[in-house]
């Protein structure tokens, strides 16, 4: 059996396809493990849904392959939670709020403000608690 | 031994030898103190962090028929015209007409007056709306009409109070979250906050104000400004270590400069969760190495600078004046301090990062001979305390 990754992904759902059970075919038919950070699937709008998928690299293929054709776009770069770099002033306000470390100091001497956006969770505590308003949620 | 005229001289010829308070630390170390003192002209300090006490003063010019405004809101947010006929003073704090502010709490303060200052200096188009009663000489009783900083005759910033010498380490003790100017705190000491830029902080590079004081030559969000005043709140005998710093509050600086000149970058509207909005500015002040002790002063470590811990649950509030203890800024920029043996998380108002930028880029204009240094003409207390509102029963 072929080494498993994890993958973390954002799906665009356009308006007509909320109510098709698609991450059960994920689970069902293509093997993967998932955990969903953070949906907005609401019926007659279009949906949002930031998730982890671990599977073997050819299981995740078939599984995107079938989730494309539901017109479901996928993003494994552009994920839920945006920083505007130019509004951030790396003041490191965010960092005891964040629980995962994606926000966190790079070089020392700098005191640069760097966001991992792999290890985001999607809790949105930045959000709450950035004085200049520098990061925005995609949904 | 030097004087401002032989640095200003050396400047104006392009070869001032600059260096920010943060390189100065290792090059001492290099070189010693004497020689370094001989081949250093100016050690540039400076800070980035939300400074409640500023506003600025506008002139609109005279619309025609004249007004002499009596209520005014720049964007909704309202502006003291309580000067000349179309003079007025916007506050960084000022919240914008209509804000729930904590009715729902905790309020969200999205835009308030440090956001119009944000607007004003990046070049945005706001809208003004000002009434009056009409006089003889003044007869419009209404305007509303859109304009640009380009627009304005003068916009002076004016911040009674900036450049906090030191600062509170903020705490919360009781066991729900509570939002602060400080940030918001989580229950129990799970977090703690800071604001002060430390080693590279203009007042703990100059603890004794021998060079920072009223006429003093500043960089003022990129614009040429200086100190007008003590600030507000200036406090220069507080207690200090043997060193010098002062482990509270202590010096304030009062500081004004043209808002036109300022780069947008460093004026940034602040919104405090359940607390409000401010502005954040930046600031730089050049040190001129006049002598072996001016430098010494200025090789001031982290690890040499406390400040106190303060609970914002019930001792800041309630004016008790209780410290829990004090941390060093190394030990803060560790991300973690501890306190009566429990380890707790920092985080930080203040940005490192982007006064560490201005400390270059002031050092950088005073290179090219951009930016000649002027020291003060009168110096600031060092021995005033900031004194208690009392809430008296009656005159007396």
């Amino acid at each position: 059996m072929s080494r498993t990754i994890t993958k973390k992904l954002m799906l665009f759902f356009p308006k007509c396809e909320c109510e098709k059970p698609i991450i059960y075919h994920l689970v069902k038919d293509h093997n993967l493990i998932v955990n969903i950070y953070r949906a907005k699937v609401t019926p007659e709008e279009e949906g949002y849904l930031v998730l982890d998928v671990t599977g073997t690299p050819r299981d995740i293929e078939q599984a995107m392959a079938f989730v494309r054709t539901f017109d479901v776009s996928i993003s494994d770069t552009g994920k839920g939670v945006i920083r505007d770099e130019v509004r951030c002033t790396h003041c490191g306000h965010c960092i005891t709020h964040c629980p995962t470390g994606a926000l966190h100091i790079g070089d020392e001497a700098t005191r640069e403000v760097l966001y991992n956006e792999a290890d985001c969770i999607e809790c949105l505590a930045c959000i709450r608690v950035c004085p200049f308003d520098a990061f925005a949620s995609a949904f | 031994m030097k004087t401002y005229e032989q640095i200003n001289k050396r400047i104006e010829s392009g070869k001032a030898v600059v260096m920010t308070a943060d390189e100065i630390i290792d090059y001492v170390e290099k070189k010693g103190l004497e020689q370094a003192a001989d081949q250093v002209d100016v050690v540039t300090t400076a800070t980035f962090g939300p400074m409640c006490s500023s506003g600025c003063v506008l002139n609109f010019g005279h619309s025609k028929p004249k007004i002499r405004m009596t209520e005014a809101w720049i964007q909704d947010v309202l502006v003291y015209t309580g000067l000349a006929a179309v003079d007025v003073y916007l506050g960084a704090t000022q919240l914008r007409h209509g804000d729930p502010a904590n009715m729902y709490h905790p309020g969200e303060f999205r835009y308030g007056g440090g956001h119009v200052i944000e607007d004003l200096v990046a070049g945005k188009t706001l809208q003004l709306f000002a009434l009056s009663y009409g006089t003889d000489c003044y007869p419009l009783r209404e305007i509303r009409t859109y304009f640009t900083i380009n627009d304005l005759n003068q916009a002076i910033m004016l911040n009674p109070r900036n450049c906090y010498q030191n600062y509170n380490v903020a705490v919360n003790d009781s066991d729900k979250t509570i939002y602060t100017y400080m940030g918001a705190l989580e229950p129990n000491r799970k977090n703690a906050n800071y604001c002060s830029a430390g080693q590279l902080s203009p007042l703990l590079n100059d603890p004794y104000y021998e060079t920072i004081g009223i006429g003093t030559k500043v960089w003022l969000a990129g614009a040429h400004g200086h100190v007008y005043a003590e600030g507000t709140q200036h406090a220069g005998g507080d207690e200090r270590t043997p060193e010098g710093i002062p482990k509270g509050g202590a010096g304030t600086l009062a500081l004004t400069a043209d808002m036109k000149q300022m780069l947008p970058e460093f004026v940034r509207g602040v919104s405090l969760r359940g607390y409000g909005v401010s502005l954040a500015i930046g600031v730089g002040i050049p040190i001129p190495i006049l002598n072996v002790d001016v430098l010494k002063r200025t090789c001031v470590r982290d690890r040499d600078i406390v400040a106190p811990v303060v609970d914002y649950s019930n001792d800041y509030p309630q004016n008790t004046g209780k410290v829990i203890g004090y941390v060093s800024y190394e030990q803060l920029r560790s991300g973690e301090i501890e306190i009566e043996g429990r380890k707790i998380a920092v985080g930080s108002l203040s940005s490192y990062h982007k006064a560490l930028k201005i400390a270059n880029l002031l050092a950088d204009e005073i290179r090219r001979g951009d930016f000649t240094l002027a020291g003060p003409i009168a110096a600031l207390a060092k021995d005033t305390r900031s004194k208690p509102l009392v809430i008296r029963e009656k005159a007396s």
